[in-house]
């Protein structure tokens, strides 16, 4: 248990995201489905959060409400102490697919969305960001033309490239076969490290939500409760391998059969 | 190894051409077969159906004299004046209508009304606004492009994948970017095939409207050697009719790879 600890909010200063009591309803049909019920977190400068739970459990919609891209929620989301009114620069997203438009190059898919006043040196921090995301050489292909693992670094690249405070992405690599997956979590850290960015990551794989995780809230299905909050105390470079890891993987995956 | 794959190549080069040509000409082939022998048995009359060897002389000879390519210049210059007035008016209208709900709902009534009117029906009252030669053909012209090319643009813009313009409105592209980047690029397969359909319906469009009315163009040449009973040049303007016609075609279509480069196309199983 030593691994699982439940954290006590504000020991870090100021949060940077909070989410409280957030309730999330559909209606089908005249009949009310509840989405989200009374979610209640925070997530702190610097961290590395990861949202783990069922398929279909509304994690997706969860991100969607951070992302200011479903207005239709009750409860209050603030980001640094402000509520979030639609989509913002202050938070990039790198969705489930990459999303890239086909029409543009990498280059241009980046240009795209950039803001950034003076226009001197645009090309040179494009392409640093590609560089960044270990794409240089690529930047004039289309989207067509690369693998599923580097047009999710471009997709990562353009999630990053307004230097948003926080990031959030939604299962990024769950299209990826396992080998390219478990590169692009090495990868996402060391982007993780170097842009000191803050990161909430939706998964429902659970050796990602460990292996990436400074904390890993864990939902139920639906509707979506949050069950607990564990908080990884194993050091970094973890090893997927050693017995704390291995212990932490075996709680959550017991929490999460329950169901 | 190599060399010898290369010899076995170069070998099955020319059975592979034969191939096509008799896959590609056999029907034609045997179609003139078929023309030479009905009218060369003497079952038809000359007048009725021409033989293949009449038709083909009377190309030469319309050629030679200057004046299928005369009539086909002025054919092809109200084409092109009809044509990119319909391009620049569908393109220019089909974006607004398709940005603007408020505007396509406006719009709507008064299109679905006129669009089944067939353009030629429409060559009265364009020859009684603006007279017997170039105007009304113009006229007719741009109305018979226009709605494919107008009906392409709205349809290009309408399916623009939700999932991209998302992703615009989390990044805040200003919409400027958003329209040239987005929206036109992503209709741009739509847009040009309405071009090319737009295309073929000026063509047609200038053949009805001077078979109708006029002292020039192509189909004035069809209706002039019909009056002097000289069915061969009536075919032989068909065939040119249909030659520019496939020409023009060809050309959009290079076109059309030019430009959408992204995109990957289907050459069927």
């Amino acid at each position: 248990m030593a691994a699982l600890l439940q954290r006590d909010i504000g020991s870090r200063g100021a949060p940077l995201l909070c989410l409280s009591n957030v309730f999330k309803k559909y209606v089908n049909n005249g009949q009310e489905l509840i989405a989200l019920q009374d979610l209640s977190f925070s997530v702190f400068p610097r961290e590395f959060v990861c949202i783990l739970g069922p398929s279909g459990c509304g994690k997706t919609t969860l991100l969607r409400i951070i992302a200011g891209l479903e207005p239709d929620y009750q409860g209050m989301v603030t980001l640094e102490g402000e509520p979030i009114r639609g989509p913002g620069l202050e938070r990039g997203i790198v969705f489930q697919e990459h999303r890239l438009l086909p029409w543009l190059t990498v280059n241009e898919n980046l240009e795209l969305v950039l803001h950034k006043s003076n226009n001197g040196d645009r090309r040179e921090f494009i392409h640093s960001y590609v560089e960044l995301v270990g794409l240089s050489g690529f930047e004039d292909a289309y989207p067509s033309q690369l693998s599923g693992g580097m047009a999710q670094r471009v997709a990562i690249a353009r999630a990053l490239i307004n230097k948003p405070r926080l990031l959030l992405m939604d299962e990024p690599f769950g299209a990826l076969d396992a080998l390219t997956r478990l590169r692009m979590q090495q990868e996402i850290l060391r982007i993780w490290t170097k842009e000191k960015t803050t990161i909430l990551m939706v998964t429902h794989d659970i050796e990602e939500a460990v292996y990436l995780g400074d904390k890993i809230i864990v939902l139920s299905g639906r509707p979506a409760t949050i069950k607990r909050i564990v908080e990884v105390n194993i050091p970094r470079e973890r090893k997927r391998i050693e017995p704390q890891f291995l212990q932490v993987r075996q709680q959550l995956y017991n929490e999460l059969m329950q169901e | 190894m190599a060399t010898v794959l290369r010899g076995e190549h170069s070998e099955n080069r020319l059975p592979a051409m034969l191939d096509t040509i008799g896959k590609k000409g056999l029907l034609p082939i045997s179609f003139l077969l078929l023309w030479h022998w009905i009218t060369t048995s003497g079952r038809v009359k000359q007048i009725l159906l021409p033989s293949p060897e009449n038709v083909f002389l009377a190309l030469i000879e319309t050629l030679s004299s200057g004046e299928l390519v005369h009539h086909l210049e002025t054919s092809l210059v109200r084409v092109m004046e009809g044509f990119a007035l319909a391009a620049f008016l569908g393109i220019g209208l089909g974006m607004a209508l398709g940005l603007s709900p408020l505007l396509n709902q406006m719009a709507e009534g008064v299109i679905q009304l006129l669009r089944p009117i067939p353009p030629i029906a429409w060559l009265p009252l364009a020859i009684l606004w603006f007279g017997i030669e170039e105007g009304s053909k113009v006229f007719i012209i741009t109305l018979g492009a226009f709605f494919p090319i107008f009906l392409n643009v709205l349809q290009g813009i309408k399916q623009t994948n939700e999932n991209v313009v998302e992703v615009a409105r989390v990044f805040k592209v200003p919409w400027p970017k958003f329209i040239l980047k987005v929206i036109v690029p992503g209709s741009m397969p739509f847009v040009v095939a309405g071009l090319r359909i737009g295309l073929g319906y000026a063509w047609m469009c200038v053949v009805a409207a001077e078979l109708s009315g006029g002292m020039s163009g192509i189909g004035y040449m069809l209706m002039d050697s019909r009056a002097l009973a000289r069915t061969d040049r009536v075919l032989a303007g068909m065939l040119a009719i249909g030659a520019v016609g496939k020409s023009m075609d060809y050309l959009l279509q290079w076109f059309e790879r030019k430009i959408i480069r992204w995109r990957r196309f289907y050459n069927g199983i």
